[in-house]
This record gives structure tokens, sequence and C-alpha cells, in this order.
């Protein structure tokens, strides 16, 4: 998902270096996904694939967080929103590389050489905004505030969570929020940001029920591949 | 319309393809800071991989040789046979030398 | 300055210039080259950096839509290559001692051109696969020969783009041959895409010979290598057996081989629609400036802000710069 909200930046970077490096992290994060989703296909063993699982389920049946389906607003707000996911995803894929089942702590590895580039690229730029002019310090503020709220989320792990954490399949993802948190204060300290003390917004992201703008995303992403059942591109 | 426009600095980035091989000039990206220049470094010129290492040096800190006094500046060096080894003669026929 | 030779006169520079080019000398950024020259290098170079830059407009149109993940993960790379190709145009640009910032904005001002190709709409996913196969190859065929251009930073940003750029058209043809080959809906969309296409890829190479006012000198001093009617007679002669291979027509009724002459006939092009879309008239002329000019002016205080972080935190080596 929100390798696809970066692609849309694609061709209206703030500078052609920005638009090249966005593009980098895309494909990563797409990747990711492309590995994650035909694993999840053949683990179902009904046939589906990476395509069908991304292109033929709807809003409802996604499982992300909300945090990565927001839209992308101005440059802070995409670089803050990145920079809390990041972070996560990097001890996330840390632990996942120890995981039991060889095939996910596989993807893990490859993806976290990814992800601590990307964790580089996004805090360097957080931190620019928060400590660049006033104009920016203000938008990379507000990003924050609006975004805060959405973090908790990543951290909330549901009996499926805990259940894969027991068998060594998955992490401890609440284990993962103190570690997150670390950075994530070590960062806005360098960028002269206040970390809100808003409380958690009510999100059910990964039981199906997102924000609004899961759907309109998915329709365009979707149109094509649907309006044309069974075709092979 | 934008003639108060400043613009990030140049910067020459240099890569090394394999373990041991030399540092190439392979093009330049803007940037603020060195380590901006780094990272967009790594993205435009890395991204097809195939680099192990990269340097990246604010043009304006290069000093060229004067090109136009190539002659002058690199001839003399030229002209220095004695450094090259096909100036000494060997024995016919040994191998390996 | 002092140790200079005195007969350095403009005619004697021009006269030991013309030689070097004569010679098949390459031209480097800090030696003695007549002020045209420059000035016709940048207005290439620039317009051909705008071209790859605007150009990433049409594609990425596409990008939210793709309809299948490696088709998203091809476009979103091919998309990113031609940013990349700008930027190194642009720095070969630089070296003619003109700034990034200062042809951005001619491009936004409109004082610059831009090829004439990325002023039609990508209508359907089809355009993604016709882009790359016409339009990535017409710029192939020009590239390839620009490559050997005379002047070293212009060749050598042809080179690495040449080697990049292979998979562009490769992309685009396989995208058409899938779609060929797939249900009749598809193929109805592969060919309609070619139909919009063809004749506005033949005129991306550029107006004929005969109406070229810069042809002639751009060849003298070898940065242009073939003129425009040459590359486009190339274009063409590889692209018709292409058309063929995947069962599509290209629409021009009179395009037939000519034994006499080895090559593909073709029909009159319309060059006043070419001149039309050049002069602004073009289908998006107007959305793909506002594009790049929103993206400028909504990019102008992130540029700002890494100067201001910058200027607060660099060290003194840094500063040099």
């Amino acid at each position: 998902m929100l390798g696809h909200r970066l692609s849309e930046w694609c061709g209206h970077g703030p500078i052609l270096e920005e638009d090249i490096a966005l593009a980098n992290i895309a494909l990563d994060l797409i990747g990711q996904a492309t590995l994650f989703l035909k694993l999840a296909g053949e683990t179902e063993g009904k046939g589906r694939s990476e395509d069908a699982l991304a292109y033929f389920r709807d809003a409802i049946d996604y499982r992300n967080v909300e945090l990565v389906e927001m839209p992308n607003g101005d440059y802070a707000y995409t670089m803050v929103r990145q920079f809390l996911f990041d972070v996560f995803s990097y001890h996330m894929l840390e632990q996942l590389q120890k995981s039991t089942n060889p095939a996910l702590a596989g993807i893990a590895a490859k993806g976290f050489k990814e992800v601590r580039y990307h964790v580089r690229h996004s805090s360097e730029w957080v931190v620019r905004m928060g400590d660049g002019t006033e104009e920016s310090h203000t938008r990379a503020q507000k990003a924050l505030d609006d975004l805060w709220r959405l973090t908790a989320e990543m951290f909330q792990a549901d009996d499926i969570d805990r259940e894969m954490a027991a068998e060594g399949i998955g992490p401890d993802i609440a284990a993962i929020e103190p570690k997150w948190r670390a950075v994530v204060d070590d960062v806005m300290k360098r960028a002269t940001l206040t970390i809100p003390n808003d409380p958690p917004a009510m999100t059910g992201g990964r039981k199906g029920r997102h924000t609004e703008y899961l759907g309109h995303m998915l329709s365009e992403m979707q149109i094509v591949a649907r309006s044309y059942p069974g075709a092979e591109w | 319309m934008t003639s108060n426009e400043t613009q990030w600095p140049l910067w020459e980035v240099f890569t090394q393809k394999d373990d041991g091989s030399p540092h190439e000039h392979a093009g330049s990206v803007h940037a603020a800071d060195a380590e901006m220049a780094l990272q967009n470094a790594r993205d435009v010129y890395g991204r097809r991989g195939n680099v192990v290492s990269m340097w990246v040096v604010p043009s304006a800190m290069i000093t060229a040789s004067p090109s136009d006094q190539a002659g002058p500046f690199f001839e003399p060096g030229a002209e220095k046979i004695y450094r090259h080894p096909q100036f000494y003669k060997i024995p016919r026929g040994l191998k390996g030398f | 300055m002092d140790q200079q030779p005195q007969n350095t006169t403009e005619e004697a520079l021009n006269a030991k210039f013309e030689a070097r080019i004569a010679a098949g000398e390459t031209i480097e950024p800090k030696d003695w080259m007549p002020e045209r020259y420059r000035t016709q290098l940048i207005r290439m170079m620039s317009q051909h950096a705008h071209s790859e830059v605007v150009g990433m407009l049409p594609e990425g149109n596409w990008i939210t839509r793709a309809p299948s993940l490696k088709r998203e993960m091809v476009l979103i790379s091919k998309v990113q290559d031609e940013a990349g190709h700008g930027l190194y145009i642009y720095c070969g640009t630089e070296t003619l001692g003109v700034d990034r910032a200062e042809l951005v904005d001619q491009l936004l001002s409109g004082r610059a051109k831009y090829s004439s190709i990325f002023n039609y709409p990508t209508l359907t996913w089809a355009d993604m696969g016709v882009i790359g196969w016409f339009v990535d190859g017409a710029a192939i065929v020009n590239q390839t020969v620009l490559a050997k251009a005379s002047y070293g930073p212009y060749a050598r940003a042809m080179i690495r783009i040449c080697k990049e750029e292979n998979f562009h058209k490769k992309q685009g043809y396989e995208i058409i041959a899938t779609l060929a080959k797939g249900t009749p809906e598809q193929k109805a969309m592969a060919q309609g895409a070619v139909n919009r296409w063809w004749w506005p890829s033949l005129m991306m190479l550029g107006p004929s010979d005969t109406n070229s006012p810069n042809t002639a000198e751009l060849m003298r001093w070898r940065v242009k290598r073939k003129t425009n009617d040459e590359l486009r007679q190339r274009f063409i002669d590889l692209t018709v057996p292409q058309a063929d291979a995947v069962g599509l027509t290209l629409p021009d009724p009179d395009l037939k081989f000519n034994p006499e002459t080895q090559h593909y006939d073709f029909g009159a092009i319309n060059w006043d629609e070419f001149w039309q879309v050049v002069k602004g008239n073009g289908p998006c002329n107007r959305e793909r400036l506002q594009a790049r000019r929103d993206a400028h002016e909504n990019g102008r205080w992130v540029r700002e802000a890494a100067e201001a972080y910058a200027a607060k935190h660099s060290s003194p080596a840094q500063s040099a710069a």
C-alpha cells in the first residue's frame, strides 16, 4: 500500500533526485509486498497468486494498518508517514529474519537490507524538515500531529499475532514498540519536533475496517485488472 | 519567474564497481549537504546495483588541469620513455620476464 | 593566464576547434569552443533533458492502474529511469556553464521546448506498451547516434542512457505482444494505441531535413551524426517487421517495402499537426507544463528546508561547496 502511495509521487517530486529516491523505495516496498502475498497465496493453497490477492480483494479484506493507506499530502506528510512506518518495519523485519518459517525468514532478510536504507532516507528528511525553515517545521509538526494517532495500531497484537509469536513464526510486535519509540524519540529530538500527547485513534485496518481512503485507492489500482477478468498482462 | 531561485550545490559522484577496482567518475547530483549527496548518488547512480562503494565530492572543490595547455602540462611526462617497460631490451626467447 | 600564447585570437581558436571536430576529436567542458557551439548544445541538450522529465508524466499517469504487480514495478522503474536520464543530461548541460535551475526555469516559463510526443494523452493501458515500443524505440535510434556526438559529456550521458534504456523498448513490446495474443478486447486495445501513437512517433524524430534549420550546423559540428529523415527511415525499417510479428497493423496504407531502396516507403506526415503541437496547441501541452510547475512550486519549501538545515549544520569543509 505504501509503495503504491509513494509511486503517486513519480513525476511530481520536489526535485529530480527525490523522484528517483522515492521510486526506489516504492520498488522495494512493492517487491516485498509481492513476495509476502505470493507466500500467503501458496500457504493458503487455493491457487490464489500474488496478483489475485492484490487486485481481486476488496478493501474490507485487506489487512494493512491505516497509517500506510493515508493519502500523500505534502512532502512532510509523506516523509513523516514513511519514517514512522520505516522504523516499525525495520524492527519487525529484523525479528522476522529469525522466523521458524524459512520462507518468511528469507523474505524478511531481503527486506531488512532494503529498509535500513529507507530509515536512513526518511529520518534524514524528517530532521531536515523539522530543523529547516519555519515553514518546513510547521508542516512537519502538522504531519506528525495528524499521523501520530495512527501509530499505535502497528503494535496492537491480536490472537493470530500472539499465536504466531508463540510458535516462533512471527515476532512479538508489542515488544517492538519500545525499540521503535526510542528511535522515533531520538529523531524527533534532532528534528526539533514535538510528539503529541493525543490518545490513539480508533483504528481497525488490521481487521478490515479501514479509512475511507483505501476504497478509492483500490478502485483505481484494480480497475484495469478487474475490467478484463481472466486476461493476462 | 523564479529569479530568486537558489539551487542546491553540485557534487561529483565516483563509484567503485568491484572490490579492489578504482573509483571512477559516474556523474553528478545536486544536494544541500554531504549526507543528502551520498543518498542521492546512491539512488541515481547505484539503482542498478553493481556498486560497492561511492564517494561524493563538492564540484567546487575540484581543481582541474588547464585544458588549453594540455600540451605543456602532460607532454613532458609522455616524453620520458624510460618510464615505460617497452623502453628496455630483454634477450630474445626469454619468457615470463 | 600570462602563459597563454599570444596568437589565441578568436579566429585562430576557431580554426583549431574546427580542425579538432574534423579530426573526430571529442570536445570537453574546459576546451575552448565557439559561443554558437555552446548555445546550440545547451539548447539541444536541455530540450533533451526536459523531454525526459516531461516524459515521466504520460506514463506516470498509469502507474497506479497497472494491471499486475510486476507491470507496476516495471513501469515505476521505467519512469524512474526517465528522471535519472533527465538528471544525467541536465548535469551534462551544466558543464557548459549553465545552472539546472536556469534550465528548469526556461522549461516552466514556456521558453524551452521538449519533445512533441509527450503532449499526447495516454488513454489506455496499451499506451504503456506502445510508448515503450515506438517512443523509446525512436529515442534509441536517435540516442545511439548521439552517443558519438562530439561533445564528451553529452556522448557519455547517451552511452549510459542507451545501456539503461534497452529494457524500456523490450518491456513495451512485451506488453503489446501479450495484449495482441490476449482477448479480442485486449487486441483491440493494442491496435487502438498503435493507431494513435504511430504518426506522432514519426513526428517525434523532428521536422523533415528540408525544414530543419539547425540540422546542417549540428551535423557539421558532429553533434548530430544523422539527419532527422535518416533516423525516421531507420525507425520505420526496424518497426514494420516488429508490428507484423505480433499481427498488428500500422495505420499507413502507403507503407510498403521498396526493393530498390531496400527501405520502407511511407505516407505523407501531417506536419501541420506537428507544428501545432510544438507551438503549444497539442492535446496536453498545458497540463504537462502545469504538472511540472506544480511539482516545482510545491517542492520549493522542501528544497529550502534542506538548504536551511545545511547552512545551520555544515562543517567548514562542506561550506566550501
